[in-house]
């Protein structure tokens, strides 16, 4: 009964193409833009995708003709931030959670690996899910408790656990305590598949990022991603129609856990060293950035904040040592010009 | 012995608390009434530090430093008010956090270009260097009790300020109820400007008497700013008592912790245990204590908002 009710809330709420009103027309004559996206979908537009995802294909092997291999590193940093940033707008943008703590999900995921590896683990099929599942496990326990809170309050716990990470990180001298955790090298793929390659491992992350994205992409569109859409619109009404809000808030929670995990792992390896600045609040209030200046429930919003951001403190380092001054008045600009974050530019209201 | 260490940590608890409550009033009333996210708090305390270090060394004496150094931050956080954040009220919290984090990215860099990247000095008054004997045997610095008596001083004035005056009573107004507040026709506009500007003042006059203990440096008011978080989650957001009261157990518990851990930890767990977990368990403390109030009142301690 709740359930039907809940059904029809939502269609009402997302214009169903599949709704029986519409003609039957043959399948492949359909052109993705007559499937009208309801408010709470979110299309990939192949459009623009292909074409983004050709141009980062072709990155490394344009770098390297340009005799810049530089520019991979900072590409592959940039993917890891980007996976990191789309993490956490999952649950900020998407399911109205404003996470102060997602650094130490990503601290989680790069002490796994980093202490797997001191451990004499080294295979990445063990490391990673392992970061993944540690980070994950985390993210349930912070979550089940912080989701009792409600707005600041909820902002504010969630920082309180990630601190208490940062200081627990701080003071294990088995795991490097202040000064951190040096890798032998890293992770190990098999296969004769060197990691340590820089062009190799940036694909490996690029692989994973866009595997991330479609695993989110595709959970927006489905029902799991639409009531966690509508919780965030009115979280009352949601629990009023029969949904167990708590357990998708927390499903959701746990999966951005999960993933920041899995950036966290990529970062350990991509630097080779881990450390307690890793958590520090900071970063959680860097990414936090990241998803407001991409747009805050855009699903392109974290790539966006991360790509923008990151390039933007390259440029500006390269031309003042100033360059923080200058980012900060970038930053207000935004603020002041672009409410709803870059993502919110470009995005078209949809037509009627 | 251990009579003379809790009172010594007992008024290093105090002091430090009543700093943080300084900084902690201003950040409670902002959010209370404009209900405004201020990451650039922090940076006023900064700039206030630096204000005062400069004119003091240029006048010689720590008293008129200070004196300007306040009156000169005050200005700067109204201009900040008129001038951007202003803009920002209306707007969702998490432009705010966008916006206020550019403040403070600008304040720690302008801060850089002008005093540049060392740490600079503010010394105590030479009248106030040494220690004092509290009680026979027992001494304690001059200037920490100078601390004391001006936190308590300034909660005092703050006090009077919020119950017997009438821009006390508006802004107890605009924190409990902020729309009636407005409807009742509280001149909104010099209401927050005036708030910002106390709150600047407030942390100057923080930053001033913090410096000479702890460094004049970039990036100091970011650490102290999250404690000042802390705080008024605890207390309960808008809440000048809660903040009071917060930033006393936090200034209490935490300094506690930071002597009393490594102590237990070396009766119990070895001289290893107690220089390396020690400090970091005593910082946790701090967390958990926030954790466990937010767990049985997630609201705070002394919820403004009825």
């Amino acid at each position: 009964m709740a359930d039907a009710m809940a059904e029809r809330f939502l269609r009402m709420r997302t214009v169903s193409s599949s709704s029986s009103h519409s003609p039957p027309a043959a399948p492949q004559a359909v052109s993705p833009h007559e499937a009208r996206p309801g408010l709470l979908d979110h299309a990939l537009h192949l459009r623009w995708t292909l074409p983004l995802l050709a141009v980062l294909a072709a990155l490394p092997l344009v770098a390297s003709a340009l005799g810049e291999a530089f520019y991979v590193g900072l590409a592959t940093r940039i993917l890891i931030f980007a996976l990191a940033a789309t993490s956490l707008n999952l649950i900020l943008g998407f399911g109205g959670m404003v996470s102060f703590g997602h650094a130490a999900f990503i601290g989680i995921g790069a002490y796994a690996v980093g202490i797997l590896m001191q451990q004499g683990v080294v295979s990445a099929w063990i490391a990673w899910p392992a970061a993944v599942l540690a980070s994950a496990l985390f993210a349930l326990v912070v979550g089940a408790i912080s989701l009792r809170t409600r707005g600041v309050y909820f902002i504010m716990i969630t920082l309180a656990f990630a601190q208490m990470l940062f200081y627990l990180m701080v003071s294990v001298k088995a795991w490097g305590g202040e000064d951190g955790l040096s890798l032998a090298g890293r992770s190990v793929l098999g296969g004769g598949f060197d990691l340590g390659d820089d062009t190799r491992f940036y694909y490996v992350v690029l692989v994973l990022f866009v595997l991330a994205f479609l695993v989110i992409q595709r959970l927006l569109n489905a029902r799991f991603g639409h009531v966690l859409q509508a919780i965030r619109e009115n979280e009352t009404r949601m629990l009023a129609i029969g949904f167990p809000v708590y357990r998708y808030q927390l499903a959701a929670f746990t999966l951005a856990g999960g993933l920041a995990g899995l950036a966290g792992a990529l970062l350990a390896n991509q630097s080779s060293f881990v450390s307690p600045s890793l958590l520090q609040w900071n970063q959680s209030g860097l990414l936090m950035v990241m998803v407001i200046l991409g747009g805050v429930g855009h699903l392109w919003g974290g790539f966006i904040g991360a790509v923008v951001f990151l390039l933007l403190e390259e440029v500006l380092a390269a031309y003042t040592i100033h360059w923080q001054f200058v980012l900060g008045a970038v930053l207000l600009l935004v603020v002041l010009a672009a409410p709803r974050g870059l993502a919110g530019l470009l995005r078209r209201e949809p037509r009627a | 012995m251990t009579g003379v260490l809790v009172l010594e940590q007992s008024l290093n608890g105090l002091q430090f608390g009543l700093m943080l409550f300084l900084l902690a009033a201003g950040l409670t009333l902002v959010f209370g009434i404009m209900d405004m996210i201020n990451l650039a708090h922090g940076s006023l305390y900064m700039v206030g530090a630096y204000l005062i270090a400069t004119a003091a060394a240029a006048t010689g004496s720590f008293w008129i430093g200070l004196a300007a150094g306040v009156v000169g931050t005050a200005v700067i956080g109204m201009l900040l008010e008129v001038t951007v954040l202003r803009r920002l009220y209306q707007r969702d919290h998490l432009s705010q956090v966008l916006g206020t984090f550019a403040l403070l990215l600008m304040a720690n860099e302008g801060v850089r270009m002008l005093w540049g990247a060392q740490p600079i000095a503010l010394n105590p008054p030479d009248s106030l260097a040494g220690p004092v004997e509290l009680l026979p045997g027992f001494f304690y610095p001059a200037y920490r009790l100078l601390i004391i008596g001006v936190g308590l001083g300034v909660a005092l004035l703050l006090y009077v300020l919020v119950t017997r005056t009438r821009l006390g009573m508006q802004v107890r107004a605009g924190a409990s109820n902020r729309e009636m507040a407005l409807a009742m026709g509280t001149n909104v506009r010099r209401l927050f400007t005036a708030v910002f500007g106390l709150g600047a003042a407030l942390c100057a006059v923080a930053g001033g008497m913090l410096g000479p203990l702890l460094a004049v440096q970039v990036g100091m008011g970011e650490s102290i700013l999250i404690l000042a978080f802390v705080v008024i989650v605890i207390g309960g957001i808008g809440s000048i008592r809660g903040a009071l009261f917060g930033a006393l157990l936090v200034g209490v518990v935490d300094t506690a912790g930071r002597a009393l851990i490594p102590l237990a930890f070396g009766h119990w767990l070895g001289p290893e245990a107690a220089s390396g977990a020690g400090p970091a368990v005593a910082s946790m403390l701090i967390y958990l204590l926030m954790a466990a109030v937010l767990f049985w009142k997630p609201r705070g301690l002394f919820p403004a908002h009825g």
